[in-house]
């Protein structure tokens, strides 16, 4: 069997695999957040936080609980990380400088995972372990919270109630997020991941006379357990600078197909949570090709173009293989590649920075997209229903009808609020890169030069402002200029769409549902999720081009 | 106003208390549970799938090492051991910048594109020296029967494997420098050939640390 045959199995391996999970996840979620029991554990914990679960919040609470919860989460990470020298189980390293700082606090609550640090060299047990990997959880569940809040906005009418946003996060903690990756660490140990915390330690070598000497010194640390919710909640924050290319992140050629499954099954599985919870599974099922769409053709793009490996360096060495790992090669790799930058993770098992011009470009535009294919959790669910609602408003105007989606008027205020949802991120991709293109030393932190060089920059901050994470690594990003612009995109790209689909939201629940009539868009045939993946391709098409045209495009026909 | 600021402080007070106490849940509950059920189930593996030879940790089947003549002086590289299987290059890899207490090997790439003179030249150099040290007396290896795992980085710098076809190469000279039939090398390799996972799953591949305890036993037996 060839290598490319092999890669198209695994390919449907996955979506097999994604199949089997998508009814029974898809329907447990919908009854997590409609639920009106609460579970003994949540009580105690809706006692310690101080908070009544079952009071309805309108969106500007909901917003404000997600607001403090998110203020509350940076400082504390900031914190923990500047008090690092004085904390015990730290491994006797030193405190982060403020500005890294900042970046990486502000990197994993808003769900980005960027990260200007070296995990194995700069971050103990505890700033890992209770720091970094708690907000793996707990921005994972604010961006389904989100999510759900949105989808109550289609379903519920003459209200502006959205929920209880501590109730859907806490839910989204201990009812899903844990039990699923208490299960995917459990796996990833059984292939070889480690789960210890045995700190740094001296471990032999098998030749005594080369260069690094006759031992080697090991990082331990609480690996699996990072590992799993690092992907299951669509993070991408590595424990070891090499990410899940990191043999002890990511051991097998099968714990590199399931990490990629559990990237994509909760983003996924929430458009039939969606279809239930606006009570059509068919709405749920437009979504999802939508997503699946999108998602498969951007992989078997990649994977032409990295078995292809067009470029001076792969055509000397007969393939493109630098930056990927022999047990996972080029088509496993290419398929991570393009699922972590469709959804919001950045977790990488081969680095970006070396794939193909074309190869780090469509990575670069799956990103651009908004991550929606399928997405982060939650956030991409909400990110595309924002598109599928700019879809109907442009199908509204080809027939002179005033749009709507589920029931609900697509009115002025409503395509106000999506349209500045869609601006948010380009606005600040494009302003940031050039900003640092003009100025004299940020291109300093180039690895490569040319058309490659610009893309480091722009790929950079495409990645913070999307929270997606992963990066053209070539980039030195821990400057002061980086650290501080991408860490102010993180927030602006996370929280300012957050207060949108939240005022959209509000709006949607307000009104009352319209009838359905002959003229009506049918927004669960296949015609409408053609005009969803055109208009998304449009839409990201037409804001980008010039920007991918400097970079990828040029380095990639070359 | 005073009122607002005490709503912001509430509000900002219940935010803190939630982060506090699913940090208890997700930060020290969850990582503790696993680490007792890793420990307990899988204890080799929790630690590092730590390799013995004659008694003695040679390191882990899962991180790739070098296998190098000791640094002479006026070298910047030190020369490969060519009596024992090499592995992939690991340009991507460096030593820790900060907590110099330790001497950590910092995973990573090189993270150059296609394009990039440096990377042009080092996978130039690495074919040329692949070709030339794997060319016996008896055995020429041509520049087409490279593959492209040899003359590259991985992207953690510490791919434990190479592949089937870059073992290939290196059988006639490992077998010459330890005086060894090649019939006998290329039985080891093909001993530490592991296929696709279910027949599907990743690339076939020739783990190299593995490999070269088993040459070592091999020659002991002599």
């Amino acid at each position: 069997m060839g290598p490319v045959l092999a890669g198209v199995l695994q390919l449907l391996a996955l979506v097999a695999a994604l199949a089997l999970a998508y009814v029974p996840l898809g329907s447990y979620l919908a009854k997590v957040y409609s639920s009106d029991r609460h579970w003994r554990v949540e009580k105690w914990i809706y006692k310690g936080i101080g908070a009544d679960p079952d009071t309805e919040m309108r969106w500007p609470a909901y917003l404000r609980g997600v607001l403090a919860f998110s203020v509350a989460g940076v400082l504390f990470l900031y914190l923990l990380q500047r008090l690092q020298g004085v904390l015990p189980g730290s491994l006797g390293f030193s405190s982060i400088d403020p500005d890294q700082a900042f970046n990486t606090a502000v990197s994993f609550v808003t769900n980005t995972n960027w990260q200007s640090y070296y995990g194995e060299q700069a971050m103990g047990h505890v700033v890992q372990t209770a720091g970094l990997a708690v907000q793996n959880f707990v921005s994972a569940a604010v961006g389904i919270a989100v999510a759900v809040a949105l989808v109550r906005g289609f379903a519920r009418s003459r209200t502006g109630e959205l929920g209880n946003f501590w109730a859907d996060l806490v839910r989204g903690v201990v009812r899903v997020l844990v039990p699923l990756a208490a299960v995917a660490a459990v796996v990833l140990v059984a292939c070889g991941a480690i789960q210890n915390f045995s700190g740094i330690h001296e471990v032999g070598q098998f030749l005594d006379g080369h260069s690094m000497g006759g031992s080697q010194q090991w990082n331990g640390g609480a690996v699996a357990s990072q590992e799993a919710i690092k992907e299951l909640g669509t993070n991408g924050g590595g424990y070891f600078n090499a990410n899940s290319a990191h043999p002890f992140e990511n051991p097998t050629p099968f714990s590199n197909l399931f990490e990629i499954f559990l990237i994509l099954v909760i983003p996924f599985a929430l458009t039939r949570t969606f279809g239930l919870m606006v009570g059509s599974v068919k709405q749920g099922y437009a979504i999802l090709a939508t997503m699946g769409t999108i998602w498969l053709g951007f992989t078997a793009l990649m994977m032409w173009t990295e078995f292809a490996h067009h470029g001076p360096a792969f055509e000397i060495a007969g393939g493109a293989y630098e930056g990927k790992e022999v047990r996972f090669g080029v088509g496993a790799s290419s398929i991570f590649a393009t699922s972590t930058t469709l959804t919001s993770t950045g977790a990488v098992d081969s680095f970006h920075s070396s794939f193909t011009g074309l190869g780090g470009g469509i990575a670069l535009l799956g990103m651009m997209l908004g991550e929606i294919a399928p997405g982060g959790t939650g956030s991409g669910l909400y990110g595309m229903l924002i598109m599928a609602v700019i879809a109907v408003f442009i199908a509204g105007l080809m027939v002179g009808r005033t749009p709507e989606y589920l029931g609900k008027k697509i009115g002025t205020r409503e395509i106000k609020l999506a349209a500045c949802y869609i601006l948010v991120t380009p606005a600040l991709v494009l302003v940031f890169t050039a900003f640092a293109m003009a100025l004299p030393t940020p291109a300093n932190s180039m690895t490569n030069s040319g058309a490659h060089g610009f893309s480091e920059i722009l790929y950079a901050y495409t990645s913070a402002s999307n929270n997606n994470g992963s990066a053209f690594a070539g980039l030195n990003a821990d400057t002061q200029w980086f650290n501080t612009t991408l860490g102010l995109c993180m927030l602006l790209g996370r929280f300012v769409p957050m207060v949108f689909v939240l005022a959209l939201a509000g709006s949607l629940a307000e009104q009352k549902p319209v009838p359905a009539t002959a003229g009506t868009l049918r927004t669960e045939k296949p015609l409408f999720t053609g005009l969803l993946v055109g208009a998304i391709l449009i839409i990201t098409g037409l804001t980008y081009f010039p920007a991918l045209a400097l970079g990828p495009l040029a380095e990639g026909l070359a | 106003m005073n009122n607002s600021v005490s709503n912001t402080a509430r509000l900002l007070g219940a935010g803190l208390r939630a982060l506090l106490v699913l940090t208890l849940v997700t930060g020290v509950i969850y990582p503790l549970v696993i680490t007792g059920i890793a420990q307990g189930l899988f204890d080799d593996k929790a630690n590092g799938s730590e390799v013995r030879a004659d008694g003695k940790v040679v390191g882990s089947s899962l991180i790739g090492q070098s296998y190098t003549l000791p640094l002479k002086e006026g070298e910047e590289t030190p020369a490969p051991d060519l009596k024992w299987f090499q592995g992939r290059p690991q340009n991507g890899l460096s030593t820790n910048s900060v907590n110099t207490q330790y001497k950590l090997i910092l995973s990573g790439a090189t993270n150059r594109s296609g394009d990039n003179e440096e990377l042009i030249q080092w996978v130039k150099d690495a074919k040329a020296a692949v070709v030339k040290d794997n060319s016996t007396a008896g055995y020429e290896v041509k520049p087409s029967d490279v593959p492209a795992d040899a003359v590259t980085s991985s992207g953690s710098g510490l791919d434990p494997d190479i592949s089937p076809e870059y073992a290939e190469i290196q059988v006639h000279r490992v077998a010459e420098r330890n005086g060894l039939s090649v019939a006998e090398v290329q039985k080891l390799v093909d001993e530490h050939t592991e296929g696709r996972t279910l027949g599907f799953m990743g690339e076939p591949r020739v783990n190299v640390l593995e490999l070269n305890i088993a040459l070592e036993e091999l020659v002991a037996k002599g």
